[in-house]
């Protein structure tokens, strides 16, 4: 994205609220929002270091439950128990990267879905702690200095914070030596260890950080729907933000963005537009269309235009 | 500053790759590794560098073992490898591909990366000039830009040996660097072994084409059947009667 492109995506996501007459549309962009954060952290994976996490729901799940658990039962404030689902959610990602030391392709995507099974079936079984399939309802929402976050207009900001936040973490990680050594396992891993970067260190690093993010993404769900249910581990959240990241373009920053916002919108818009029968069909169909003739996601093949247009 | 190997011996399932190699590699030389197919030259490489694990033996550099260390950490000693079959970051730039062969040139933790600190700009830069420096040495300032795997053959070679170099190494081993190329080339990659050295680096290279061995080496190591048969100044090892029998046969040795 060029500078002014960029300033100008700022500018429009600063001002949405004002131009958004409805409490509806609102609510797309903020949950919207919350999977571009979701989006951003497993393309951190999935994009750079090459690692398909299929679990990813479970650090989500961690997150939106750690915090609600903290504020509802241990009547902790917003801001630390977001700080502690950020945090559970980034030890489980260690956990993870640690058990999949030498497991690479297929065998990383089992254990990422074997963790999320377990973990979703702690969520249904733990009945004393997290009410079982009852869920946690009136998880509270969130205030800043005494000013609460109740409005959609406030949250809206709130998660448009936490989406910039997790953008320049990606940034910063990219654009230097680390994200170089991400790239690196995901294009030559025997090279890579030969020219001194430990691969396994960096695996289990951009999974914390991922998984960091994710749990932060969950924290946000958590206190914006204000309910908690082991529903959060479905299968679905994962393949969603799969969805993002691939449509969007994998291993670009603006890819998974693109990808939340229109993968968030698009079922709306056929919601508005076409009845239920035919709004499945429609996604599938735009789904498959565009890895059809666009394999690489949009933001790869937008470049690939501007870049022939420019030469 | 001597890599030493003692006694080293693989085995893959019951079969010997190697039994009982010894040898050294003198600081400040360009030392080939030659042999018919199968002589273990290659699986010597892997256990040097830390991609295999010997079943016995002992490899030093400066005294320090090697053996059991990733490749990684025996990389961050100064001993960097490249490989038989081409071996670059495919998708990335040639001058990207050197950048990330700077890995432990550059000093960014997580923390540091995440705060956005000034000094790491700096570095980057740095990193950048050192990466166009090394793109020149090896010819290849002209193709920083484009993508890795869409160079010809004997190019993408040259950016392997960028990234190796770019790992700063102090000994260098380098798994048939003229393999594939034409006369042209692999004069060139002589030319580059013997301005590596010049530059304090010790190389040890594996190689079949005998005139760049003979031409480069202070020292050829001869393997046949896991085990070294000869070692010596390469117009020695021309003459060696065992040298020419491994890669004749028996029965078309003179008599």
């Amino acid at each position: 994205m060029t500078r002014a492109g960029g300033w100008l995506v700022a500018a429009a996501a600063l001002t949405l609220p004002l131009w958004l007459s409805s409490a509806y549309h609102l609510h797309v962009a903020i949950m919207a929002g919350i999977f571009g954060v979701l989006a951003l952290s497993l393309n951190l994976l999935l994009g750079f270091t090459g690692q398909l996490s299929l679990g990813h729901a479970a650090f989500f799940g961690i997150g939106a439950y750690t915090s609600a658990l903290l504020t509802l039962k241990a009547e902790w404030s917003f801001w630390p128990a977001l700080a502690a689902g950020v945090a559970l959610a980034g030890a489980a990602g260690w956990l993870i990267g640690r058990l999949s030391l030498k497991l690479r392709g297929a065998y990383f995507v089992l254990v990422t879905i074997s963790f999320a099974g377990v973990i979703s079936l702690v969520s249904v079984n733990w009945i004393e702690l997290t009410n079982g399939p009852l869920g946690l309802p009136g998880v509270p929402a969130p205030e800043l200095f005494g000013w609460s976050l109740r409005s959609k207009t406030a949250y809206y900001y709130l998660v448009l914070a936490a989406l910039a936040l997790s953008y320049m973490v990606c940034a910063r990680l990219v654009r230097s030596r680390i994200g170089r050594a991400f790239v690196a396992l995901r294009e030559n891993e025997p090279l890579a260890e030969s020219i001194g970067v430990n691969v396994t260190h960096y695996l289990v690093l951009a999974a914390v950080v991922s998984a960091a993010m994710a749990g932060l993404g969950g924290c946000l769900y958590a206190h914006y729907t204000r309910f908690v249910s082991p529903e959060v581990f479905l299968f679905t959240y994962t393949v969603t933000m799969v969805v993002m990241v691939v449509a969007g373009g994998k291993g670009t920053l603006a890819g998974p963005l693109v990808g939340a916002v229109l993968f968030t919108a698009l079922p709306e818009a056929l919601r508005a537009a076409t009845s239920w029968q035919w709004q499945m069909l429609a996604y599938g169909l735009l789904l498959v269309l565009l890895v059809f003739f666009l394999p690489r996601g949009i933001v790869p093949a937008a470049q690939a235009l501007r870049g022939r247009g420019a030469s | 500053m001597t890599l030493a190997v003692r006694h080293l011996a693989v085995r893959f399932g019951g079969v010997a790759a190697l039994e009982a190699v010894n040898f050294e590699v003198r600081p400040g030389s360009i030392t080939s590794v030659i042999g018919p197919n199968g002589a273990g030259k290659t699986t010597a490489f892997n256990a040097i560098t830390g991609y295999l694990r010997p079943a016995g033996g002992s490899i030093t550099y400066d005294g320090v073992p090697l053996t059991g260390l990733r490749p990684s950490a025996i990389a961050r000693r100064g001993i960097v490898r490249t490989f038989q079959r081409t071996s670059v970051f495919p998708a990335l730039s040639v001058e990207d591909n050197v950048l990330t062969g700077l890995h432990l040139r550059g000093t960014g933790g997580l923390f540091e990366v995440l705060a956005g600190r000034r000094r790491l700009a700096v570095e980057e830069k740095g990193l950048g000039t050192e990466a166009a420096a090394i793109l020149a040495f090896v010819g290849l300032a002209h193709r920083r830009r484009e993508v890795a795997s869409a160079l010809p053959y004997g190019e993408q070679r040259l950016v392997e040996l960028a990234v190796a170099l770019a790992a700063r190494p102090r000994v260098l081993l380098l798994d048939e660097p003229g393999a594939g190329m034409t006369g042209a080339e692999k004069t060139v990659v002589s030319g580059l072994i013997r301005k590596i050295r010049e530059q304090g680096v010790t190389v040890l290279l594996v190689e079949h084409d005998m005139r760049m061995v003979m031409g480069i080496s202070d020292t050829v190591i001869a393997l046949n059947g896991g085990r070294v048969i000869a070692e010596g100044p390469p117009a020695a090892i021309q003459s060696n009667p065992d040298v020419i029998r491994a890669y004749l046969g028996t029965s078309g040795g003179p008599a």
